[in-house]
């Protein structure tokens, strides 16, 4: 099959894991000063893109 | 604070957006094309690549109203303010899967425009009309928004009067009347240099000056809770708080690409895996966005006290910067203004051409007819948009600007469900639209058009969200249930299945079953006049 639409299924993960703030809305652990609020939340910027990229390499059906 | 005329600031300032407007009109001569066709003059001719779409859409998206609003937020509120964040991630995934099928549907039937989409998927002038006026409705106060940011900064340089903003709106005017969309996109690019410069410097150097990110975070996490009348926090800590900061970055993710300037950015890709492409690279403007929102929190340490809320960045910068650099970081934030705003008229342009004029006044109109109007609806937008900055106070435009995101959200199910199924009732749509469209506006109204949330209490529990989000609930329940009460909808489907598969993918994809073309198989009727 040249096909594998259920990799799309992936792009749920960055929804589960910013959507749900019980997940994050604390202080601790720090890291370089920053609370773990916002550096959680700054993390899923590369996570999601890389899982968005993943997505891309693996559902795209042409050879370009 | 009172700003008194800063010479230095001003002379780097007028310089830079002297060598934009110049890279604007010689833009009429990049990758050239006949610019007496809207498809050239509105969309670049369907021909930008990755690279170029990546400036495009990020300098589009991230507006320079979200480089003073947002970290004006967080300044007020604290975390809060920080979902722009969230939301600036969650748009990418949603776009990875929809926009494509928009691109290969537009491309084989030609439209220019999100109605132009619903009027042939659906067969309904009425439902056309309602999706167009909302995008209309939802882009003008978006434009008037921008024009505000560069008020602010003219404003932060000492400059008064409303002569420099009318300045900016002739040179915006012109050289998007000469050069249509390759204007704004040639344009994005030095906005992405001076912005990435701008916003990199700033969140090394001010830091420094200001004990590091810790000592930041600390002295605003003191700060916020003593903010009157409503005090703010560092975490979004109690249920109310979570669902608001959750519902406004979802709501706000689902509604970015139903607005007309994101799709006209879009749909000028030269293919649906160039959209792929960037759905994975633009996130990097959304860290510099995220940066951006902490500047808040550096007004905040350095003991910033402005008399609005919007000048929380641009006081900052005066207090931290040497002028010249000011002037720079200004000139970014202009520029920054320029280029969606170009976008945005020629995205209201569009649908005012494709959607009202060729719908309601010449049905048979040429194509460089329809050049000719779009160019100059393009300019009645701006000065629309101008006249509203000047007369009323600036509440007004980001009033409205909240609404126009509450509106766009309720074209939904008809532009992006509509892309996946044919299963809604045209008639539902409408209903349902109405309905959401209503009710989001009562709510915005009933909290004074502040905070965007409202509370909604159901069974006996209560539930605070973004205002468009309960709206669209409704506008899905409505146009759900009416589907399955009114007869079948019989009006023509003109999009096959195949038209949402780009050609590259058609070779290789067999239809999918979910897409069951039966409305097109019967015979055609004369097209259906709601």
């Amino acid at each position: 099959m040249a096909r594998h639409r259920g990799w799309r299924l992936l792009l749920i993960l960055p929804f589960i894991g910013l959507l749900y703030p019980p997940l994050y809305a604390t202080d601790s652990p720090e890291l370089f000063g920053f609370p773990f609020f916002y550096w959680y939340q700054f993390v899923w910027v590369p996570v999601a893109a890389l899982i968005t990229w993943f997505v891309y390499r693996r559902t795209r059906s042409d050879r370009s | 604070m009172s700003h008194p005329t800063d010479a230095t600031a001003l002379v780097v300032f007028i310089a830079l957006l002297a060598f934009v407007t110049v890279l604007g009109f010689i833009a009429a001569r990049w990758r050239r094309g006949n610019l007496a066709e809207l498809n050239e003059w509105g969309l670049g001719g369907k021909r930008f690549g990755s690279v170029v779409t990546w400036f495009l859409l990020g300098g589009d998206l991230y507006t320079a109203y979200t480089f003073i609003a947002v970290p004006a937020l967080v300044f007020g509120v604290g975390a809060v303010g920080f979902f722009a964040l969230p939301y600036t991630i969650l748009i990418y995934p949603l776009a990875f899967l929809a926009l494509p099928r928009l691109w290969s549907v537009a491309h084989r039937r030609g439209y220019v425009t999100p109605a132009d989409f619903v009027r042939g998927r659906f067969g309904s002038r009425s439902l056309a009309t309602a999706v167009a006026a909302t995008g209309l409705l939802a882009t003008m106060p978006y434009i008037a928004l921008q024009l505000v940011g560069i008020q602010v900064v003219l404003q932060a340089m000492g400059v008064q009067g409303d002569w420099p903003l009318v300045i900016a709106f002739v040179i915006l005017a012109a050289y998007t009347y000469n050069s249509g969309l390759r204007a704004p996109a040639l344009i994005a690019i030095v906005k992405d240099a001076l912005i990435y410069i701008t916003i990199i410097v700033a969140v090394i150097y001010i830091p420094s000056k200001l004990g590091g990110f810790g000592a930041i975070f600390d002295k605003a996490g003191a700060a916020l809770p003593k903010h009157t009348p409503k005090p703010g926090s560092l975490i979004p800590s109690g249920v109310d708080a979570q669902t608001t900061y959750a519902s406004l970055a979802f709501g706000s993710a689902l509604a970015l690409f139903l607005y007309p300037h994101a799709i006209t950015g879009s749909l000028s890709s030269r293919s649906p895996n160039v959209i792929r492409r960037n759905a994975a690279v633009l996130p990097a403007y959304s860290f510099l966005l995220g940066l951006i929102a902490l500047l808040g929190y550096m007004a905040i340490a350095a003991g910033i006290k402005p008399s609005n809320p919007n000048f929380a960045v641009p006081d900052l910068f005066i207090q931290q910067f040497p002028s010249w650099f000011t002037g720079f970081a200004f000139a970014a934030i202009a520029i920054g203004a320029l280029v969606p705003a170009a976008v945005m008229s020629i995205a209201a342009a569009n649908l005012f051409t494709r959607n009202v004029w060729r719908e309601f006044v010449r049905p048979d109109c040429s194509d460089a007819e329809q050049a000719r109007v779009a160019k100059l609806a393009s300019l009645f937008v701006k000065l629309g948009a101008l006249i509203f900055v000047i007369v009323l106070p600036t509440e007004y435009a980001i009033d409205l600007q909240l609404l126009g995101g509450v509106w766009i959200l309720q074209t939904l199910p008809s532009v992006a469900l509509g892309l996946y199924t044919r299963w809604f009732n045209r008639v539902a749509l409408l209903v349902g639209w109405a309905a959401g469209m209503t009710w989001g506006t009562i709510l915005a109204a009933d909290a004074s058009f502040k905070g965007s949330v409202s509370t909604v209490h159901l069974f006996g529990g209560h539930l605070t969200a973004y205002w468009g989000l309960f709206a669209i609930v409704l506008n899905l329940v409505v146009s759900t249930v009416l589907t399955l009460v009114l007869p079948r909808d019989r009006a023509v489907d003109e999009t096959t299945p195949e038209d949402y598969v780009s050609e590259e993918e058609a070779q290789i994809l067999p239809a999918s079953p979910e897409e069951e073309p039966r409305f097109t198989r019967e015979p055609r009727p004369a097209r259906t006049r709601n």
